[in-house]
């Protein structure tokens, strides 16, 4: 694997160059500044990018926002509160916090590896076993990335640009789309009823007309949803 | 107080003599340059670029294995935004003794 490290501190290049060394990384050029990067990048290509954010004039994320086709990127950075940012950008494989240990490298390329390894490189593959067996999400609730059980959401309703994610306990108003989140919870426990509603499938009480009963919650049903809903009853 | 230490840089290095006398090399030439830069800012009020220079001197302080004068400069990165400069005295103690260890090398 053909990697690039960019960090304005030398001290902090011979780091991760060290690591790549010691685990068989080939490291075709380090840079001080992302901008010297940029132009590398236009004629050559690379697999890996390990990128510090907290660069002068130039930032790590202005770097990525430069590229038209970002490769798989590690960031390296001493400031905890970007990693909120890092989930913005799918390229993004990993966050590590300097110094960077050993075990914590390691772990960052078996992240990056995995789906090679397993043939199953692609991103749809991964993503698709990622939502079919993860039991939590992480939602952004603001500012904090706060984790729910999917299996206790009981139904997500649109509203404007946000969602409200209802669990028994608790309701949760996160800035995304129902299209979004419907991609992350798993197909077979959830459906999508109504142009503003996903509800739990198995947390149905009853169905009556064009409504169902979720708890106390009556959730419309619309027309074109209404076959696959019955489809996935398990009716007498 | 902490002492600077080479556990780390050892661990990295896996035994390779190379690259910790490069480390040691790189934050002969560095590190003075970048305490040099945190007193003249700081001389000048200049407290952004005193925070700046910090953020940067800060990952040489953890790499010298002194986990807690690491979080006194985060605590200082910060403040110092403010204009709070409580923590300047000690954080350049910090400073000092690092600089008098890598001069040792």
């Amino acid at each position: 694997m053909n990697c690039i490290i960019i960090d304005d501190d030398a001290a902090a290049r011979l780091i991760v160059q060290q690591m790549c060394k010691n685990n068989k990384l080939n490291v075709q050029e380090e840079f001080s500044s992302a901008i010297e990067a940029i132009k590398y990048l236009n004629s050559f290509e690379v697999d890996l990018i390990f990128l510090d954010i907290h660069m002068p004039t130039f930032s790590g994320f202005d770097f990525i926002r430069s590229l038209k086709n970002p490769p798989k990127i590690i960031l390296t950075t001493s400031d905890k509160e970007f990693a909120l940012k890092a989930f913005e950008y799918d390229c993004i494989v990993d966050y590590l916090l300097k110094p960077i240990t050993i075990d914590r490298f390691k772990k960052s390329l078996e992240k990056l590896l995995k789906p090679v390894n397993d043939k199953k490189s692609s991103t749809n593959i991964k993503d698709t076993n990622i939502k079919e067996n993860a039991n939590y999400i992480y939602v952004n609730v603001e500012k904090r990335l706060v984790k729910i059980d999917i299996p206790k959401i009981l139904l997500v309703e649109a509203k404007g640009d946000y969602i409200n994610i209802k669990t028994e306990k608790k309701n949760y108003i996160v800035h995304s789309t129902l299209k979004k989140i419907e991609e992350k919870l798993p197909s077979k426990l959830f459906l999508r009823i109504h142009r503003s509603f996903i509800i739990n499938t198995t947390e149905i009480i009853d169905i009556e007309d064009n409504t169902v009963l979720i708890q106390k919650h009556v959730i419309p049903i619309s027309r074109s949803n209404k076959p696959e809903l019955i489809r996935r009853l398990n009716l007498l | 107080m902490e002492k600077p230490n080479l556990s780390y840089i050892e661990e990295i290095s896996g035994g390779d003599e190379d690259f910790k006398n490069n480390m040691i090399a790189i934050l002969k030439v560095e590190f003075p340059l970048e305490l040099e830069s945190i007193v003249q800012s700081f001389k000048e009020n200049n407290f952004n670029e005193v925070s700046f220079y910090t953020h940067k001197v800060k990952h040489k302080i953890a790499m010298l294995g002194m986990p807690k004068s690491y979080e006194l400069a985060s605590i200082f990165e910060m403040e110092i935004k403010k204009n709070n400069t409580t923590k300047y005295k000690d954080f350049l103690l910090i400073l000092n003794r690092i600089a008098l260890y890598l001069n040792a090398k």
